[in-house]
Formats: C-alpha cells, sequence, structure tokens
C-alpha cells in the first residue's frame, strides 16, 4: 500500500507506546490544544530548570486523545526535546516546521531531528500535517508560558 | 421504477477519475458534497456561453434571458418542495446563510428594526435547539441569544442516537420563541419528527425552522407536511454547484421581517438617510446573486426529478441495509446511531475499536475510497455519545453494492495494518 510511505515502522512503534505519556508533576505550564478538523486534543505539561539563564527542558508531560500520527509525533517530540535547552530544542522545533511544509521535497536531517525524520512522508497529506505539528505546537505554547512566568520570578 | 444505477453514472464525469495512484474513485463523502451530473455542469457553463448577463435590471435580450434562468430557477425550486409560491423561495449562498438569515433578521427586529412583536427577542425568552445539530444550525442560535439576552436549551440524544423527547414538555413552554432542529442528521441519519415538535411548538406560538440539508436531496420532502415555518437546504449537497443554497419560509413570515444583508436589488426606494424595501423574496437578496449556480441548481433539480427521487430513496434504503449488516459483522466496530434502516438516510458513522478515524480514512483514501473522519461539523453530538471522533462513510444514487463491499473490506485491511485483527 502506498501509505506504507506515511506510515512508518517508527511511528506505528511509537503509536503502540507513546514515550513519557501520562501528566505528572511538579509542571511549569500546561496547555490544552486541539485539532478542530479531526478531533485530536492533547494535554502537555512542561517542566524546566533555569540553567544559566539558558533553560533546560527537564519534562514534558501529556495525555492526548488522537490519531497514530499525532500520539506518535507528540512521543517523538518529547523524546527530542527532554534534557536539551529550551533554544537548541526551538532549532529542532523549527526544523521539524520546516519538514512539514516541505511537500515531500525535503531531506531531512537525521542528527537533529533522530526519529522525526520518519514523518517526512507526512508533508505530502495535507490533511495530516496539523496531525504531526499538535504536539510541538502544544510544547511551544507551554514552553513560552513558561518562561514568562520565570521572567516575573525574583531571579 | 427501479434505479439503473450504473446508466446514472455514466452522468457523473468525475465517478471515471483515478486517485492514489491508479486506484478506482470509490465516493461515499455525499454527505460532505456530492457529485454533479454533466447536465448541472453543462448548465452552468451554457449560461456563461449563452445567457450571460446581470438580472433584473438589465433592459436588453440577454438580460431577459439570465432572468428567466434565475426566477425560472427560483419556480422549479419552489415545485420541487411543495411550496405554494414562488415568493416563498430566497435564495443564498448555502444552507448556513439561510439559518444566519433567520437568525439575523429575528435579532434585528430584536434590535429595534421596525417589525411585529413576535420577531422581537429578549432576557426570559428561549431558543431551543438540539444536541444533534451541525454546528450551522447551533452557532448561528448561540450568537443570537448572545446579541438579545434570550435563553438557549436543548434536546438532548439517546445512546441509540434518537432525540430524547422525554423533556419535550418542559423544553417547548409559552417562554419558547423558536425551535430549530435537524431534519436528517448528517452524522446519524437519523430523521426527527419534525412535524409533531413543530405542532407542539405552534400550540405555545413559536416559530420552527428545518435543516433540510440531508433530507431533500434524498428524499421527497413537502414543506406544507414538514410542518416547519422555515426550511433551509442546499445546491451543493443535491448534486447541484456550491455556491446556492435555499430558504424556505411562509410567506406572510417573510413580508413581515427586517431584511438580513442590504444593499442593491432588495431595495424599493432609497434616500440618503433611509430606504424602503422590495417585497419577498428580493428583500433576502442583495446585491449580484449566484445566478448561473442557480441555472445549475435548476438543472440539477430536473436531474433528480427525471430520475426519481422515490427511485433514489429506495436504492439508497437498499445501499443503506447493505451497509449496516456489513459493517456490524466487523468486529470491533460500534455504529453511531440507529443500526436499523427505518426512519433513517444513508450517513453511517462509526468507531473502529484501537484504529483513529482519521487512520480509517487514511488506510481506505490509500484504496480509492473517500470517507470523511473527526465531528463532522457536530462536536457536541460527538461528546454527547461519549465519543472523540468517527468515520462517517455516506451513500447518494450514484453508489453501488460493490462500493459497500469495498468499504467494509477496507476497514478490514484497516484493523490489520493496525494490529487490532
Amino acid at each position: 500500500m502506498q501509505i506504507q510511505s506515511l506510515y512508518q515502522e517508527i511511528i506505528l512503534d511509537h503509536y503502540r507506546n507513546p514515550h513519557h505519556k501520562g501528566l505528572r508533576e511538579p509542571f511549569d505550564a500546561e496547555v490544552h490544544h486541539v485539532n478542530p478538523t479531526c478531533g485530536d486534543e492533547v494535554t502537555l505539561r512542561v517542566t524546566l530548570k533555569d540553567a544559566g539563564g539558558d533553560p533546560v527542558v527537564t519534562d514534558v508531560s501529556y495525555d492526548a486523545l488522537g490519531c497514530s500520527i499525532s500520539q506518535a509525533s507528540a512521543s517523538v517530540m518529547s523524546d527530542l526535546v527532554i534534557g536539551k535547552p529550551v533554544s537548541e530544542a526551538m532549532r529542532i522545533s523549527q526544523e521539524f516546521l520546516n519538514l512539514m511544509q516541505s511537500k515531500g521535497e525535503a531531506t531531512p536531517d537525521e542528527s537533529t531531528l533522530e526519529d522525526a525524520v520518519a514523518f517526512a512522508g507526512v508533508s505530502r497529506y495535507p490533511a495530516r500535517i496539523k496531525c504531526a505539528l499538535l504536539g510541538w505546537m502544544a510544547w511551544k505554547d507551554a514552553t513560552g508560558r513558561a518562561l514568562d512566568e520565570t521572567t516575573g520570578r525574583a531571579s | 421504477m427501479t434505479l439503473d444505477v450504473a446508466r446514472a453514472r455514466k452522468d457523473f464525469p468525475i465517478l471515471d477519475r483515478q486517485v492514489r495512484g491508479g486506484k478506482p474513485l470509490i465516493y461515499l463523502d455525499s454527505a460532505n458534497t456530492s457529485q454533479k451530473p454533466r447536465q448541472v455542469i453543462d448548465a452552468i457553463s451554457g449560461f456563461y456561453e449563452r445567457h450571460n448577463a446581470n438580472i433584473h435590471r438589465a433592459t436588453h435580450e440577454l438580460g431577459e434571458e439570465a432572468t428567466a434562468a434565475y426566477e425560472g430557477a427560483r419556480v422549479k425550486v419552489a415545485g420541487f418542495i411543495g411550496a405554494r409560491d414562488e415568493a416563498e423561495i430566497v435564495f443564498t449562498k448555502n444552507i448556513s446563510e439561510a439559518i444566519n438569515l433567520v437568525a439575523y433578521s429575528l435579532g434585528n427586529a430584536s434590535a429595534g428594526a421596525p417589525s411585529p412583536e413576535r420577531f422581537r427577542l429578549g432576557p426570559g425568552d428561549e431558543i431551543v435547539v438540539t444536541e444533534m445539530e451541525h454546528h450551522s444550525d447551533l452557532v448561528p442560535w448561540q450568537l443570537l441569544c448572545q446579541r438579545t439576552g434570550a435563553t438557549l436549551r436543548w434536546f438532548g440524544v439517546t445512546p441509540d442516537g434518537r432525540l430524547d423527547l422525554s423533556a419535550l414538555d418542559d423544553l417547548i413552554n409559552e417562554r419558547t420563541r423558536l425551535v430549530a432542529l435537524v431534519h436528517q442528521s448528517n452524522v446519524l441519519g437519523t430523521i426527527n419528527p419534525v412535524r409533531m415538535i413543530a405542532d407542539r411548538a405552534h400550540a405555545v406560538g413559536a416559530l420552527v425552522l428545518a435543516d433540510a440539508a440531508q433530507s431533500v436531496p434524498h428524499m421527497p420532502v413537502d414543506v406544507q407536511d414538514l410542518g416547519a415555518d422555515f426550511v433551509g437546504f442546499t445546491g451543493h449537497k443535491m448534486c447541484g454547484p456550491t455556491g446556492i443554497g435555499v430558504l424556505w419560509a411562509r410567506r406572510e413570515l417573510l413580508e413581515e421581517m427586517p431584511p438580513f444583508l442590504g444593499g442593491g436589488e432588495m431595495i424599493e426606494t432609497v434616500w440618503m438617510d433611509h430606504s424602503t424595501f422590495a417585497a419577498p423574496p428580493h428583500k433576502f437578496e442583495a446585491g449580484t446573486m449566484p445566478i448561473a449556480e442557480a441555472a445549475g441548481l435548476a438543472a440539477a433539480i430536473d436531474y433528480l426529478n427525471e430520475t426519481g427521487l422515490e427511485s433514489i430513496h429506495a436504492h439508497e434504503q437498499a445501499l443503506l441495509k447493505d451497509a449496516l449488516t456489513q459493517l456490524a459483522a466487523i468486529e470491533g466496530l460500534r455504529i453511531l446511531g440507529p443500526a436499523e434502516p427505518a426512519d433513517r438516510g444513508t450517513a453511517i458513522s462509526f468507531e473502529v475499536d484501537g484504529v483513529h478515524p482519521h487512520d480509517v480514512s487514511q488506510v481506505l483514501d490509500g484504496l480509492g475510497i473517500a470517507v470523511r473522519a473527526g465531528h463532522h461539523c457536530a462536536w457536541p453530538l460527538h461528546r454527547a455519545l461519549g465519543v472523540q471522533a468517527s468515520t462517517r462513510a455516506s451513500f447518494y444514487l450514484y453508489n453501488t453494492h460493490e462500493e459497500v463491499a469495498a468499504l467494509a473490506e477496507g476497514i478490514r485491511q484497516a484493523r490489520k495494518f493496525f494490529g487490532v485483527s
């Protein structure tokens, strides 16, 4: 089936066994995002550690209901950002967004994106791009809010 | 007269298409939009090729032809739904606009536009809808309640996808000003007892609006029998083009309701500081209307009449029975809504255990089968049924039993692919 180019084995693995799934405490910010087109939703929490001015993502926990693409993408995303400085994680996020918007033309960089390269095929199915981005957008939103919180705190 | 499906399919050029690398198209998404026969496509291009001009005000032969095409379409629509008078047919761009027309007209009355008391809503008044409404017959009433201070109330749904009528006497009372409900659900296929509810609503002096988007294309609908005061439907779900919808309303209501959109053509006289308005239906048709689309809708009605709505309905009921049987036999598949063909139209929404609708529809797409995944513009309904999202297959006159079998087989393949079978 042609759809095997969309549903790489990595995606199905992450769908069957999502990493970092579940809502945990403590957390610095929580968001709730939905994809109105298909009913996917995600509640996502981010915990940051302030590391000398360049905060690090120490945990991403989430509860999600949705299709295999959105679930797998959230799992892969959490693997990619946890333990990294926010600035680096944001760069990875941008690279993933570029891959999603590439209409199947781009060759993804495995050293940066690791398992996320498996989603390259999604860029040829416009209806699934939002699915792949749902977790990433939620993470960016939560991280933004967490950073807003910390700039309000006494340093 | 039995429908000759094979012959009818030849009328629809798009059914020749292949998709996803050589798979014949199996189009099971007609509840979303219907495919168009050559006759409708030709009517639209023919209008532009031979008769195009603006209507009503043109004083030349082309203008006469264009006006005849547009107003002729209006007469045809009136006959199609049993309206007494073509002045009861208002053209809009779709049914969402038709419903908004009523909501905004009532809202304008409530905000002080000259109109009888019965159209003025305010705090203490109630508008009743149902939990199975399409967003287009829900959101306009939410907005109207926000604008006027009226209260929105609703009928719930039963677990098997019918209206919960147990609270009927509580919901329809002396404070009720309008009841809006769907005739045939786009998700469940459920056909609601509009007449019975309309009679109750009229007894307390309330107006009734019926969303007939999914019923008019598929079975004979007579507005006198249906019992509502307003009935909306749309061209693109009945083999007509996008861009044209219909609001049928009782003439005496249209005469007294204030305008929705202001502009050219809906006026009688215009001064700098005030205007007077045309009689219905033109009072509600501002600016240049979708003229070619009206010609297309007229051709669609001709097509449905020549094919025979009774034959179409009988064919669809056979497909429905077949589909319900075949789908019910698939392990882990749960059909939302009535599982029997009685009082039910041909939209079948279902869940597949362990396979999200978006993934089901992706596998089906890979096999050339077009369905819809998500909430189908009925999010509260899905919540009420405890369902995150569903897959919907919907049939029309050009679908076949082979296509029903392909759908069932495709769902089985999806289950295998995602490792649940």
